[in-house]
């Protein structure tokens, strides 16, 4: 019997050894929610796309004009094609998808027509590219990617992989920052204009949120030509009572000039202030800098010391000593308490997360061997080191009501880590979303932490690139485990973050410092990745948050027990080891759901009382209406879109808040989305209500939505993965992937008349019936 | 004997109380003969009440003339530590803890003297028999299985129920011998029939003994589950070495020679004292707040905790596999057949039956393949991981089962009817409660102690809606596929909802439930109000045309509302 050959068993009945690829193997194919498609990244990161793409390389391939190449992919051009290339999946060794790799100048693409599998890799985001030895089906190319993607392509032609291999080399890393993705990305299919995010935030108002300047602190602009110190903020705040040759002498007595200023006020007066290492050598000292600290102790006048927390270990304090540099001697600075901390300097921290990311891509690991390499690469170690300093900063400014300087070497990888986390700690406002992108600003931003040198996103010293944000993030996503309810942004927020801070895509986060980005120019020359994400807020909202439940003081809970592998980020591309049922995605979609019925049972409260209301004034005066027109909503209709339109301008003028963020959006869908509307709804107006009319108000809303639940890909076949988010189309309640649901208009059915995803069908059936009610 | 005897210290006062998350507490101590009660007598703070059932270990910490600390540690994983200043009452006081929960006789435990304060609506005693269980099977598969009175009187296998489903094509005669060639009789019953027709069956070990001795009646039980030309999969949860060495002492394993049709696999699940004292040491490293992040992964890794969950999970996607995608009949068994085997079953139905998925079906199953197939609570669940006296008989099996469960739920938090509260509460009655559920090793001596007599079941309180209504996932969506787990180490965690939840605060994760089941109410709430006024408003429509207030529909128009509302 054929089924009992040893071929069968092989298959079946895996070898002990051989758990874990298995099963994984085999829930792939009958379980096919999460197919191989690995990324997709041009479908959630803003590159532009459009649906039919897929479709046209599709009939494309299947009309056999390979001979006539396509001179454009998603409107790319295409540098280089090479077909009969093989992707190999660590799982699936034995069924490589065979397609085509398209180069473009901004991403490669690998298409596999028969898995329906598109592969997006944005040259900005990979991190290694690696001739592996030659096989016997071709040259196979390892891809690491900064996103925690690897792949593995392999091409027939030797030749051919060393054209990829070596124009990708070129393309992942330009020599110049000018030649970065930010400066190209021109054209995109989310009509924001360029300015849009560029003037969310600016320091002087989050000092002022801080009530900062007053009495104690005040503004000194003697850095406004970078002239002090040139990675710092034009604006920089200082205890009041600190003269010019006390700024100026504490600024030279630090590393790279970068003084003691206040990066965080607490409202008990107390402050965190950061800088860098006192270059004191073995014995030198600076009474202007001995003043500065001084000064800065004043500025909380209850208080009789303040803590110095120097975040490294004590080790490499003491070395930086031979160099001219090191850390304040107790002796000279009055009314200090010194402190070590332990935070690895970034060459530990890079070879750390190696290892992790070594042990994620283990062959078949056992529970052990992960274990074991989760151990030794130390990372959550790390993290804990992190979020342990930033607690003791935090509890030092809130329970003791002392102030606290923190430095490291020069102040932008730990300083900038622990200032951020710590006030983050002490301060609600920096869990909403507007209120955590203020702090990055404020902290990784503005106070210059070396995102292009750190993140390599041109070529450089290998030596510079540490993964400092990433751990931020990561200390992030352990808050967000152990509080629900206290983030206003969700996981999915946090990877987009990450993911554009190394894309290059848009300009927020290249250059090292406000100097570099004010001569880049970037604000007139690149987007802003403010911008984008206000454009897609709804993605980004934890449904259980509630300022009610969110604590003043944030505790962590820093047992080590408690510091978790995230499995999201470091094992993103790892389709199988997702959980199958994204718990946040679906609470997102019951959020939408509820919001959408509320305005419908709004509309239809509405039209009950106004039928009832004619009904008895039919029965009290006998008198017949013939026609009875629609009161007022017109009008509201058109203040509503006056209001959005305003608001955005607000927006721009003056900053943004949590809630103006989200109805960004949809103000703008409704100014863009439907030109037609206007007319149609004045023609509404001389309307009168008819069956006609309720029956299309109640066949604009989808009562029930569909269930997410094994929806394995979108109407245009393109499959959904562990972190696409699946969209209902708010009218016909089916599910939609980001591509098809780019549409947004106002339903009949809603009483506020605000602008909802609906599919293109949906779309074009309210247009049409529109066109139809106007006379 | 009498409580009163053992009880030296009957109340004391000015005892200081140290517990989880809370102030230590100043108050009376009150020994009952089931009970140890720590009360300030204070309206704000919380009293203690614990069963001596639950305590696990006693530790006397003497601190000379000034009494000492009792350091009680739970079967729940609490610790409670309670100083006493008079060195005498101390002595007393630990005696008395020590020997009250080492009581022995079951017809003394708490269950015999519970009286439940609520109304019985559903008798749990009676709510799962196999006759109801399988009525649905037996009815439509009639000319297939059979339920069988064979062992009504316990004589054929001891630790099996009076009533059990075997072939329809197979004798009684026949499954009294296969009884004799199976280690305690536990001759090879069905546990779960799939939609494929595939079969799973569980058993104990061949008797082959050194000599590979065979048993035709045995061979024509289970060949008989097999269709003409099909095949099936025998798991064996022990190594091959185990099984092997297992024949010296007259037990084994199947011969391929005498049984053709059917394929012999090891898949090795630890068992006995190796799961408790990894359960020990996993316990141990949980409590252990201060260590390194370092040394709490090693000490996680050498526990060697979630390696038995990967090789259970593993095993149980094996037999589902085999069940579902193969369409292959399986029997799993072990030595014993109670613990790795019954964990194993279990699972898989989980992973296979929707119904097992449900509140009524996980109780079901419980009920079914541990309860019912003899797995003895009370001897498994008499020591856990805090005590020195642990012997081979005493395993965290049930919890290593709860705990796949809850793994499973975490890949697909939606597919479940319950929460994960659910699973720890049954964890926590299995080990100590007032309900008479768990204990008697084996229905035969469930009987004998007259357990549904004496006692109220588990399942009378749950089943109850107000109770029930705590345990509900509020994300429940019926899921009616096959969920296949992932077993990658990464897809695993540690179930910090129960180990850590005596030193992590759980409160924000509650929370948050709390926070879903009010958006998801909400969200029910609104779906039925707006069916509501369309309704209404399609009455008002007709009305209002009649009237002439309203146009009414135009030619060729979209359907009018009252056919949305109905649609």
């Amino acid at each position: 019997m054929n089924r009992w050959t040893a071929d069968f068993w092989r298959q079946v009945l895996p070898h002990d050894t051989q758990t874990f690829i298995v099963p994984v193997n085999m829930y792939r194919y009958q379980d096919l929610i999460s197919p191989d498609t690995s990324i997709s990244s041009g479908n959630d990161t803003g590159i532009p796309t459009s649906p039919s793409v897929y479709g046209r390389v599709r009939s494309w391939l299947l009309q056999g004009q390979c001979s006539a190449p396509p001179e454009l992919y998603h409107g790319l051009s295409i540098h280089k094609k090479v077909e009969n290339v093989r992707m190999l999946d660590r799982y699936n060794a034995r069924k490589p998808s065979i397609g085509t790799l398209y180069l473009t100048a901004t991403h490669l693409i690998f298409v596999d027509p028969d898995g329906k599998k598109e592969t997006w890799i944005l040259h900005m985001h990979i991190a290694s590219v690696e001739k592996l030895p030659l096989t016997t089906t071709g040259s196979p190319l390892q891809i690491r990617c900064k996103t925690f993607l690897s792949v593995t392509f392999v091409i027939p032609k030797e030749r051919d992989c060393h054209e990829v291999f070596v124009t990708l080399q070129q393309l992942a890393q330009p020599v110049h920052i000018e030649d970065l993705y930010c400066f190209h990305y021109t054209s995109s299919t989310e009509d924001i204009p360029k300015p849009a995010g560029w003037n969310f935030f600016d320091l002087q108002s989050e000092y002022q949120r801080m009530r900062v300047p007053s009495d104690q602190w005040s503004l000194t602009l003697l850095n406004k030509d970078y002239e002090l110190c040139d990675t710092y903020p034009r604006y920089l705040y200082v205890p009041s009572s600190a003269s010019t040759t006390v700024l100026l002498g504490s600024s030279r007595f630090r590393s790279k000039g970068r003084l003691p200023v206040l990066s965080y006020l607490h409202r008990n007066k107390a402050a965190i202030c950061r800088c860098s290492q006192p270059l004191s050598g073995f014995s030198a000292r600076c009474l202007e800098d001995e003043q500065m600290l001084n000064c800065v102790l004043r500025t909380n006048p209850d208080n009789s010391f303040m803590y110095v927390v120097d975040t490294r270990p004590r080790i490499n304090a003491m070395a930086n000593r031979a160099t001219g540099k090191g850390y304040e001697n107790e002796n000279f600075y009055e009314n200090i308490k010194f402190h070590f901390l332990g935070i690895e300097n970034i060459h530990v921290m890079r070879s750390s997360l190696a290892k992790l990311i070594e042990t994620c891509e283990l062959k078949s690991p056992s529970m052990s061997n992960f274990l074991g390499g989760l151990e030794s690469s130390g990372w959550l170690r790390h993290i804990k080191s992190i979020l342990e300093t930033s607690w003791f900063i935090a509890q030092a400014v809130d329970e003791k009501e002392t102030s606290v300087v923190v430095h490291c070497s020069d102040g932008w990888d730990r300083t900038t880590q622990v200032c951020s986390l710590g006030s983050l700690f002490l301060d609600p406002y920096y869990r909403t979303i507007q209120g955590f992108q203020a702090l990055i600003e404020k902290d990784w931003l503005a106070f210059g932490h070396k995102f292009s040198e750190r993140c390599g996103h041109v070529a450089g010293d290998p030596k510079e690139v540490s993964p400092v944000f990433t751990q931020f993030i990561d200390c992030i996503w352990q808050l967000t485990q152990q509080f629900p309810a206290t983030f206003q942004f969700n996981e999915r927020f946090l990877l987009t973050l990450h993911d554009h801070v190394q894309s290059c895509q848009f300009g927020t986060f290249i250059g090292n410092c406000e100097k570099d980005r004010i001569d880049l120019r970037l604000n007139e020359r690149t987007f802003s990745l403010w911008g984008y994400m206000a454009n897609h807020m709804n993605e980004y909202i934890n449904p259980l948050y509630s300022t009610l439940a969110t604590p003043d003081i944030l505790m962590p809970n820093i047992a080590p027990q408690n510091i978790k592998f995230w499995r999201g980020m470091y094992c993103r591309f790892e389709s199988g080891v997702h959980p199958r049922e994204p718990l946040g995605d679906l609470l997102l979609a019951t959020c939408d759901h509820s919001s959408s019925l509320e305005d419908h049972i709004r509309l239809l409260t509405k039209r009950i009382n106004f039928l009832k209301q004619q009904l008895a004034d039919c029965k009290d005066n006998k008198r017949n209406f013939p026609a009875v027109p629609i009161d007022g909503t017109i009008d509201n209709i058109k203040g509503m879109m006056l209001d959005n339109k305003y608001l955005y301008e607000k927006c721009r003028e003056d900053g943004i808040t949590p809630g103006n963020l989200v109805q960004l959006k949809i103000s703008h869908a409704s100014n863009n989305g439907l030109p037609g509307d206007s007319t149609k709804l004045s023609s509404n107006a001389a309307d009168v209500l008819s069956v006609d009319q309720l029956a299309a108000e109640l066949g604009s809303v989808a009562l029930d939505w569909k269930t997410l639940r094994n929806i394995r890909e979108c109407v245009c076949s393109t499959p959904f993965d562990h972190f696409s988010r699946k969209y209902h189309c708010w009218k016909c309640g089916e599910v939609f992937c980001t591509r098809c649901i780019d549409k947004h208009t106002p339903l009949p059915g809603h009483l506020s008349q605000r602008a909802v995803p609906v599919c293109r069908p949906c779309f074009r059936e309210i247009r049409h019936s529109g066109s139809i009610e106007s006379p | 004997m009498e409580f009163a005897e053992l009880i030296l210290v009957p109340k004391l006062d000015g005892v200081i109380m140290h517990w989880p998350f809370q102030k230590p507490v100043d108050g009376t101590l009150c020994i009952t003969g089931h009970h140890l009660i720590l009360s300030t007598r204070k309206e704000s703070v919380e009293e203690l009440w614990l069963l001596h059932h639950n305590v696990d270990a006693v530790e006397r910490r003497i601190s000379g003339m000034q009494g000492g600390s009792l350091i009680i540690k739970c079967k729940d994983f609490r610790i409670i530590q309670l100083d006493i200043s008079n060195p005498d009452k101390f002595l007393k006081v630990a005696t008395t803890v020590e020997n009250l929960s080492s009581l022995d006789e079951p017809t003394k435990l708490y269950p015999f003297f519970y009286r439940p304060m609520f109304p019985i609506l559903e008798d749990g005693w009676t709510a799962f028999r196999p006759e109801t269980e399988y009525s649905q099977l037996v009815t439509s598969q009639a000319d297939e299985w059979r339920i069988s009175y064979i062992n009504k009187d316990f004589s054929v296998c001891a630790t099996y129920p009076s009533a059990v489903v075997v072939p329809k094509s197979v004798d009684d005669d026949t499954i009294i011998a296969a009884a004799n060639f199976r280690e305690g009789g536990r001759f090879p019953v069905l546990s779960y029939r799939h939609d494929t027709g595939s079969v799973l069956m569980r058993s104990s070990q061949p008797m082959t003994g050194p000599s590979s001795k065979r048993c035709k009646e045995d061979e024509r039980l289970i060949n008989s589950v097999l269709g003409p030309g099909k095949r099936g999969y025998i798991i064996d949860t022990r190594t091959q070495t185990l099984a092997q060495t297992a024949k010296s002492r007259g037990g084994g394993f199947e011969v391929e020679m005498y049984y053709p049709q059917w394929r012999r696999i090891n898949k090795p699940i630890d068992r006995h004292q190796g799961l408790l004292d990894s359960l020990a040491k996993l316990v141990e490293a949980c409590n252990d707040t201060t260590a390194s992040t370092d040394k709490w992964l090693s000490r996680l890794e050498s526990s060697n905790w979630m390696s038995h969950i990967k090789d259970t999970l593993n095993c149980a996607c094996l037999v589902a596999q085999c069940l579902d995608q193969e369409g292959a009949s399986v029997l799993v068994h072990g030595s014993e057949g109670l613990d790795a085997t019954l964990l194993v079953t279990s699972l898989a139905q989980v992973i296979l039956n929707p119904d097992c998925r449900t509140v009524r079906g996980l109780e079901a199953l419980v009920e079914r393949e541990w309860l019912q197939a003899g797995y003895p609570f009370p001897i498994r669940h008499r020591k856990s991981c805090y005590s020195t006296g642990r012997t081979k008989a005493h395993a965290p099996t049930f919890l290593l089962f709860l705990d796949c469960v809850g793994q499973i739920h975490q890949q697909f938090p939606c597919s479940f009817e319950f929460r994960t509260s659910f699973l720890i509460m049954l964890f926590e009655h299995s080990y100590c409660s007032q309900f008479g559920t768990f204990l008697g090793t084996c229905e035969a001596e469930r009987a004998g102690m007259k357990l549904a007599e004496q006692t109220v079941s588990l399942w009378s309180y749950l089943n109850r809606p107000d109770i029930l209504q705590s345990f509900l996932n509020p994300m429940y969506d019926p899921n009616n596929r096959v969920i296949w787990p992932s077993v990658a180490p990464m897809s695993l965690s540690l179930w910090s909802e129960l180990f850590l939840r005596w030193v992590v605060d759980q409160t924000p994760q509650q929370k948050a439930w709390e926070t879903i089941t009010s958006l998801r109410e909400k969200d029910k709430e609104l779906r039925l109000k707006a069916t509501r006024l369309r309704r209404q408003l399609a009455d008002l429509e007709k009305e209002a045309v009649e009237a002439g207030i309203l146009v009414p529909a135009s030619a060729g128009a979209p359907p009018t509302s009252e056919a949305v509302a109905d649609a």
